[in-house]
C-alpha cells in the first residue's frame, strides 16, 4: 500500500507566547510534531505493518522541520520529503499549503493519505479536505477508528462532537487523525539510527512546476495580538462556607452571569 | 458595497441549532446591506425555513432528498454548489461544528477561495471585512482579511450574537431540486453519546468536572449545581479517560469548544488543551485543592477547596438565591 502522512512543524502551544514586532515570537520556542500528526503517522505505520507498503511523511515548512521528519522517520516512516517554498512565497495560507501538497502528490498515486484533524497552532483544520478534494478522493474527518479489509473496503469511525460515525468508503482515501486513534510509540534507539540512514528529499516550488501565483494565499493575516490580560483573578478567602456565599454575590452582582 | 451572502442552517435532532441564527448574524455584517439567504439542507427540513426568516435571512432556499438525511461531505457539497451557482454569492457563511469544518475546504477547494475558519467576531473596518480568530490553542488572536475572491468564513458557536427573533419579518421560501448521487462515504449507523436536547456548544452556564471529581458517582453534586443554574455538565479530557463520565461531554481541542457566560471547573487542572475549549468563556469560576493549579490562572473566581465541600454549598446558595428571587 502507498501510504501518505502529512506532517506539520508546529509550536508547542504548551510554551509561553508573546508577539515581537507584530509576529508571534518563534525565538527559543520549542517546535513539535503537531500532536494529532503523531496519530496519523502512527496509524500509517500501524497499516503498512498490516497490509505491506511504504509510508512517506511530507510536510511543507521550513529547513527546521527537518528535525521532525527525522522523528517521523525514526518512529517508523520509510521516506520523508520535505517541500520548502520559504524563499518563493511570502504570504502562506491552507490554500497555499493544500495546492502544493496536492500538486506533489497529484502523481504518486496514494491509496491512503493521513493528515491531522487540525494544527494546535494555525487551527483551521483546512489542509486535510482540501488536499483531498484536489486530488478528486473521498475524506474522513476526525476518526477514532481505520479498518481496511483486503479488497479495499474501509470501514471507519468518526467522532462528531462525541457521537461516533461508522462509515464505510473506499480506498484511495484521506483521513484526518482525532485523539483516541491510537497510542503513538516514542521513537526507539534503534529507530532513531536507522533513521539517519533514511531518505529524506527535498523540493522547492520549481520542482512541482508550480509558480508563484498558482499558490498565492487568498487570504491574510493583519494582525496577531494577544488576549486582553485577564486581571489577576480573584481567589476568594476564609471558610469555605463564606467563601461560598461571597462567589454567588460576586457572579450576581460584580460578573452579572447568573 | 453591498454584497449577496448564503448561510448554511444545521438542524439536530429535530431544530434548527444555534448557530444558524448567529451566522446569518454574521452575514448581514459581510453583506454591508446586501441581501442574506440562509440554505436549509437536509431530508424533511422546510418547516424550519420560517425560523430562519424571523432570524433575519432575507430568503431561504430549501434543499431536500434522501440522500441528504446523514450529513456526508459528498451529499452537502452537490447541494451547497448547486444553490451557490445558482445564487453567485460573494460571501458565504457556515457555524465552525462538525458538519460545518468537514465541509467547508472541500466547498472552499471548489470554489477555489480562500477560507476563514473558527471566526469569533466580524466587522467592517477600512473597508475590509476582518474577521477575528483564535490561534495558538486560544493563546493569541489574530485578524483575517480575504484578499481574492469569494469572502468564506465558518463561526464559531456561541460568540456572535444574533440578531433578535422578529416574527413581522417575511421572506420568501423556495425548494431547489438537487440531485443528490455517488456518495463516496456512507454513514451505516450513528451511535448517539450525547443526551438528547443538550448542546455543550450552546449552554450559557457550564459544570464541568476533571479527574478530581474521582467517579461517575462524583458527578452527581456537578449535575444537581449544574441543573439550578439552567446549565450543562460539561468534562475534562482527564474525567473521561478515567471511565467517570462520556467522551460526549469532553470540552477542549479534542472534545468541544465552548464560550458559556459562566464556566465553573470543578477538579480540573487546567491543561493547555482543555483551555483551548473554554479560556473564551466569559467568566470562569476554579474549585481546585490545589492552590498552584494553571486553572486558576485563567478564572475570574477560584476557591481552594475540596470540591465535594464546595460544589454542594454553591448549589445550596445559587437554591436560596432562586427562591428569594
Ligand atoms: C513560510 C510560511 C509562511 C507562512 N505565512 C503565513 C501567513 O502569511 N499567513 C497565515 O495565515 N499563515 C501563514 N503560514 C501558516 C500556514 O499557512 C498554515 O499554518 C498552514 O496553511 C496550515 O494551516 P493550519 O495551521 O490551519 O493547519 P490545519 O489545516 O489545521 O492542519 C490540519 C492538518 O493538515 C496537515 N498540514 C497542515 N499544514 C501542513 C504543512 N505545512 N505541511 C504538511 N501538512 C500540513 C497536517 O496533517 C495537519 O494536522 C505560513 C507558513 C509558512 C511555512
Ligand atoms: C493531543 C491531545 C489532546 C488533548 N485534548 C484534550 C481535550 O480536548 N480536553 C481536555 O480536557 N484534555 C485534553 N487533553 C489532555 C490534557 O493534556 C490533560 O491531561 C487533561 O485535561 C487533564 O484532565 P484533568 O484536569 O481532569 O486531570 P488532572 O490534570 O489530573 O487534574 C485533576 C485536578 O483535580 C484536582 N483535585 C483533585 N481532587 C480534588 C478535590 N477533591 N477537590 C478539588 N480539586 C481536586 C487536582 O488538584 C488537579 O488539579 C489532550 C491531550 C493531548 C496530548
Amino acid at each position: 500500500m502507498n501510504i501518505f502522512v502529512l506532517m506539520k512543524r508546529t509550536f508547542d502551544t504548551e510554551e509561553k507566547i508573546s508577539i515581537v514586532n507584530g509576529k508571534i515570537n518563534e525565538e527559543g520556542a520549542e517546535f513539535i510534531i503537531n500532536p494529532y500528526d503523531e496519530y496519523a503517522i502512527e496509524e500509517a505505520i500501524q497499516v503498512r505493518d498490516k497490509h505491506g507498503g511504504e509510508v512517506t511523511v511530507v510536510t511543507v515548512g521550513s529547513e527546521e522541520a527537518e528535525k521532525e521528519l527525522r522523528t517521523a522517520l525514526a518512529m517508523g516512516c520509510d521516506k520523508a520529503v520535505l517541500i520548502n517554498i520559504d524563499d518563493d512565497v511570502e504570504e502562506q495560507d491552507q490554500y497555499t499549503t493544500a495546492k502544493v501538497l496536492a500538486e506533489y502528490l497529484k502523481d504518486k498515486n496514494p491509496d491512503l493519505i493521513l493528515a491531522g484533524n487540525v494544527a494546535i497552532d494555525g487551527g483551521s483544520g483546512q489542509v486535510g479536505p482540501r488536499v483531498a478534494e484536489l486530488l478528486g478522493i473521498p475524506y474522513v474527518t476526525t476518526i477514532t477508528k481505520l479498518d481496511i479489509a483486503d479488497g479495499g473496503k474501509v470501514t471507519v469511525v468518526r467522532d462528531v462532537e462525541g457521537d461516533e460515525e461508522i462509515i464505510e468508503t473506499s480506498l484511495p482515501l484521506l483521513v484526518t487523525a482525532q485523539q483516541g486513534l491510537n497510542e503513538p510509540r516514542y521513537p526507539s534507539l534503534p529507530g532513531i539510527m536507522k533513521a539517519k540512514k533514511k531518505p529524506l528529499d527535498e523540493l522547492e516550488l520549481d520542482d512541482l512546476d508550480l509558480d508563484e501565483e498558482d499558490v498565492e494565499a487568498k487570504t491574510k493575516t493583519i494582525e496577531v495580538f494577544l488576549p486582553p490580560k485577564r486581571e489577576a483573578g480573584k481567589i476568594l478567602q476564609g471558610e469555605i462556607a463564606d467563601q461560598v456565599k461571597e462567589l454567588v454575590q460576586l457572579l450576581r452582582s460584580e460578573a452579572k452571569v447568573v | 458595497m453591498a454584497r449577496k451572502v448564503l448561510t448554511l442552517a444545521e438542524v439536530r435532532d429535530g431544530s434548527l441549532r444555534n448557530v444558524s441564527f448567529e451566522a446569518i448574524a454574521a452575514a448581514k455584517t459581510i453583506a454591508e446591506g446586501g441581501e442574506v439567504v440562509s440554505v436549509l439542507v437536509g431530508d424533511q427540513v422546510q418547516a424550519h425555513a420560517n425560523e430562519l426568516i424571523y432570524r433575519g435571512a432575507d430568503r431561504v432556499v430549501v434543499i431536500e432528498h434522501p440522500n441528504l438525511k446523514f450529513y456526508t461531505s459528498d451529499g452537502y457539497s452537490q447541494a451547497l454548489k448547486a444553490v451557490i451557482d445558482k445564487e453567485q454569492p460573494e460571501g458565504i457563511v457556515f457555524g465552525h461544528t462538525a458538519l460545518g469544518k468537514d465541509l467547508s475546504p472541500k466547498l472552499a477547494i471548489k470554489l477555489d477561495a480562500g477560507l476563514v475558519s473558527d471566526v469569533i467576531a466580524v466587522e467592517e473596518a477600512g473597508g475590509n471585512i476582518v474577521f477575528t480568530r483564535p490561534i495558538y490553542s486560544g493563546k493569541a488572536f489574530e485578524k483575517k482579511i480575504v484578499t481574492d475572491g469569494i469572502i468564506f468564513a465558518t463561526v464559531r458557536p456561541n460568540n456572535i450574537a444574533p440578531l433578535e427573533r422578529d416574527e413581522s419579518r417575511t421572506g420568501s421560501v423556495e425548494a431547489l431540486a438537487v440531485e443528490i448521487k455517488d456518495l463516496r462515504a456512507i454513514v451505516k449507523e450513528v451511535v448517539r453519546k450525547t443526551a438528547e436536547g443538550v448542546d455543550l456548544t450552546e449552554a450559557k452556564v457550564i459544570v464541568a468536572g476533571g479527574r478530581g471529581v474521582k467517579s461517575a458517582e462524583g458527578f452527581k453534586p456537578l449535575k444537581e449545581l449544574a441543573e439550578v443554574l439552567g446549565g450543562a455538565v460539561g468534562a475534562s479530557r482527564g474525567a473521561c479517560d478515567a471511565g467517570y463520565c462520556d467522551y460526549s461531554l469532553q470540552i477542549g481541542q479534542t472534545g468541544k469548544v465552548v464560550t458559556p457566560d459562566l464556566y465553573i471547573a470543578c477538579g480540573i487542572s487546567g491543561a493547555i488543551q482543555h483551555l483551548a475549549g473554554m479560556s473564551n468563556s466569559k467568566v470562569i469560576v476554579a474549585i481546585n485543592k490545589d492552590p498552584e493549579a494553571n486553572i486558576f490562572k485563567v478564572a475570574d473566581y477560584g476557591i481552594v477547596g475540596d470540591l465535594f465541600e464546595v460544589v454542594p454549598l454553591l448549589t445550596e446558595e445559587f437554591k436560596k438565591l432562586k427562591v428569594h428571587s
